[in-house]
């Protein structure tokens, strides 16, 4: 065991692809000699080169349109988008190609292309610096989108990203990048055949009276509350989704089906929001279990607000509790 | 083949009517006649903006600001190029601009709300034909194109002006905004502020040939000027707007200087640049060469530089004590201004959130 960071983590977790599979490229936007703006990919260019760490033009569509040329070419890219709000200039090259080139060549091409982006509020940035924009990406058939929440899972879930032969968009929590914790280190390769698969959910914290679900920044605000609401002996059961698209359906399901009650919390605006789809699930598959209609907390339907509002504008302690009221109240 | 940008050393291309040293040099293609006063005028610009720009970084280091992007060692390009303009031009800026900001007029206290997180802008961009900061890197290249379109659709006499840096050259809005302005002839100028750097991406990652060489490419002229000289920016700047409003076309000027601060508050320089560059491009000074020819030529005395500092203080004491009193926005203003229009999601959204934070009163 070793203690690291999330951000450190993930550096860890890309250093171990790149060791084990020579066609692992890190590319983006001061990811070389800078080492990223939030240092994730510190050390990476001194250790495996500027064939491997490749700092690029100031261009996102670029930086994903050549990782598809070299995915194409037999190499595995992983871009970082210096922030959520700047992988639109990119959306084109992610939608219209990389989501749908393996399906066009019926099955002969593969483009195992990893989009990181850090992503959410609560560091105090200026516009575009804040965003979540995970709904877009979830939408768009092609795509499998991750999410971690925590350094173990950023040291894993990377990796398997790195050797998924599908395009994947990797969220990470930009506000939780400071943040220490435990990380097993394998020293074999047998150590990494034990882990829990890139698409599967897992619960963080058992209950039995509501079911929590959250993934990236939330699951931390969702483990906060559910030791709040345990003062008041209500027991909230966490589960960390991690995988957006495929979601793990089951897992969601089982947790439901038990407590008959659900909040979903996310920094992105509710309206149209990825937690749309969880109520719409969670309805069709738990109607006859749910003792209160799925609640969602997360941002208001609007851009996000300059800095100073921000704390308004993310669910909070108070806000999830709220909510976890009202699931009561019914 | 690499490219010439050699640093700390301008390669000979390059207009030039200031030396660092303060001669007045002549060039071929441009020269400007200003008189003492209006020199003493660019004068007091450039150390005023410096002083803003100064009082920022201090207020950022003190919790007061999120974030600042420093403008240190680009004055002369700023002040060069925002004094070229007219009232009827119009700037599009990056996020760096403090100095075009105060030669439109902007107080700088609305550019230091944005950074503070009070608000994404705070001025009126008609008001001061300076449109908002954008972030989204190379973006608003194209809005300016289009703005001057409209301008040569009313027939006016008028051009636009819009900045970006080095590393913007990369983008597709940048070359498309090339594009559409040779395609159109829109009376639009083009003013790259070439600092040498794009975060921490020195100019041979965007580029191997001089950046103002690009605009023959597209079928327009480009040129390089010393940022570092007030005097060539502003001459070469208002020639270009005038050749844009009387239907010459677009023209690119790459300014060549230096960003001799930090990207931003949050960036650390020492990780990927050598300190000696920063000591040739110190000599180079923008304000330095502008008070030595002030001096040789008798345009100013000690009196009117001691009483430029003053106002200097001045202005950054009553910048600090403004943008301290800021008020916090209200937290229901999150759901203004998101439409023009009355819109049911809003009004039903600010109601709940405001039910809810009377929950926690009383
Ligand atoms: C589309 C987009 N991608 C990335 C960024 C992050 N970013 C902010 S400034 C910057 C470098 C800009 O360099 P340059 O254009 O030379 O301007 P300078 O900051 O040097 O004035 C980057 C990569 C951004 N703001 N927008
Ligand atoms: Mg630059």
């Amino acid at each position: 065991m070793t203690i690291l960071t999330l951000a450190k983590a993930l550096n860890e977790g890309m250093r171990k692809a790149m060791e084990d599979d020579p066609k692992v490229l890190v590319m983006g936007e001061d990811v070389g000699k800078l080492g990223g703006v939030f240092r994730v990919t510190d050390g990476l260019q001194k250790d495996f080169g500027e064939q491997r760490v490749i700092d690029t033009p100031l261009a996102e569509s670029g930086i994903i349109g050549t990782a598809i040329g070299l995915a194409l070419r037999g190499y595995r890219p992983v871009c970082e988008i210096q922030f959520d709000g700047f992988v639109f200039p990119a959306a084109d090259q992610i939608i219209t190609q990389l989501a749908k080139m393996p399906l066009r060549s019926l099955g002969k091409l593969k483009l195992p292309v990893v989009v990181r982006i850090p992503c959410g509020g609560g560091i105090g940035a200026v516009e575009h610096h804040s965003e979540s924009p995970e709904a877009y990406f979830t939408h768009t058939a092609g795509l499998r989108v991750v999410a971690c929440s925590n350094p173990s899972d950023a040291y894993e879930m990377i990796q398997q990203a790195i050797r998924c032969d599908d395009p994947v968009v990797f969220f990470e929590p930009k506000r939780r990048y400071w943040e220490k914790a435990e990380v097993d280190i394998p020293t074999s390769s047998a150590g990494s055949a034990a882990w829990l698969p890139f698409d599967q959910g897992k619960v963080v914290r058992p209950g039995t009276d509501v079911t929590m679900l959250a993934y990236g920044p939330m699951v931390k605000t969702c483990l906060e509350a559910a030791k709040a609401a345990e003062d008041d002996g209500r027991s909230l059961e966490v589960v960390d989704l991690r995988s957006l698209n495929p979601l793990d359906v089951e897992l969601v399901v089982e947790s439901v089906r038990k407590t008959g009650r659900c909040v979903v919390v996310h920094e992105a605006a509710v309206f149209n929001g990825f937690g749309a789809e969880l109520a719409a699930r969670i309805t069709e598959e738990c109607f006859y279990n749910l003792e209160a209609p799925v609640l969602r907390v997360g941002g208001p339907s609007t851009p996000y607000p300059p800095s100073r509002l921000e704390d308004h504008y993310l669910p909070d302690l108070d806000r999830v509790l709220h909510a976890v009221d009202r699931v009561f109240a019914f | 083949m690499t490219a010439d940008a050699s640093h700390g050393e301008a390669p000979p291309e390059f207009v030039q009517l200031l030396t660092p040293e303060g001669e007045r040099v002549q060039h071929p293609d441009y020269d400007i006649d200003l008189t003492p006063e209006e020199i003493r005028g660019l004068y007091r610009d450039l150390v005023l903006v410096r002083r803003v720009d100064l009082e920022a970084v201090a207020l950022q280091r003190q919790g007061e600001l999120g974030i600042w992007a420093s403008l240190l060692g680009q004055e002369a390009a700023q002040i060069g190029s925002g004094r070229a303009l007219t009232e009827a031009d119009m700037a599009f800026p990056t996020y760096r601009e403090h100095g075009v900001a105060w030669c439109r007029g902007v107080d700088p206290v609305n550019l230091l709300g944005l950074f503070r997180g009070v608000n994404h802008g705070g001025w009126d961009p008609a008001e001061h034909n300076f449109h908002l900061y954008t972030i989204v890197i190379g973006s608003q290249t194209l809005h300016a194109v289009g703005y001057a379109m409209g301008i040569q659709r009313d027939g006016a006499d008028a051009a636009t002006i819009v900045y970006f840096g080095d590393g913007a050259t990369s983008q597709g809005d940048v070359n498309e905004s090339f594009i559409w302005a040779s395609v159109f002839n829109a009376p639009v100028v083009f003013f790259c502020q070439n600092n040498q750097w794009a975060i921490s991406e020195p100019l041979e990652k965007q580029s191997r040939i001089p950046l103002y060489r690009r605009a023959s490419g597209f079928g327009f002229p480009g040129v390089r000027v010393d940022g570092n000289d007030v005097f060539a920016c502003l001459a070469v700047t208002r020639k270009a707007l005038a050749d844009a409003r009387s239907g010459q076309g677009p023209m690119l000027i790459e300014a060549f200087t230096y960003r001799m601060g930090a990207h931003t508050t949050s960036d650390d320089p020492t990780r990927y640049r050598v300190a000696a560059e920063l000591e040739a491009w110190k000599l180079k000074d923008p304000i330095e060469r502008v008070r030595s020819y002030m001096f040789k030529n008798q345009i100013a005395d000690q009196e009117f530089f001691d009483a430029i500092d003053a106002e200097a203080d001045d202005l950054g004491r009553d910048v600090r004590k403004r943008c301290l009193a800021l008020p916090d926005p209200e937290p229901l203003a999150i759901f203004d201004h998101v439409y023009a229009e009355p819109h049911r999601l809003m009004d039903e959204e600010r109601a709940q959130f405001g039910a809810y934070l009377e929950g926690f009163e009383g």
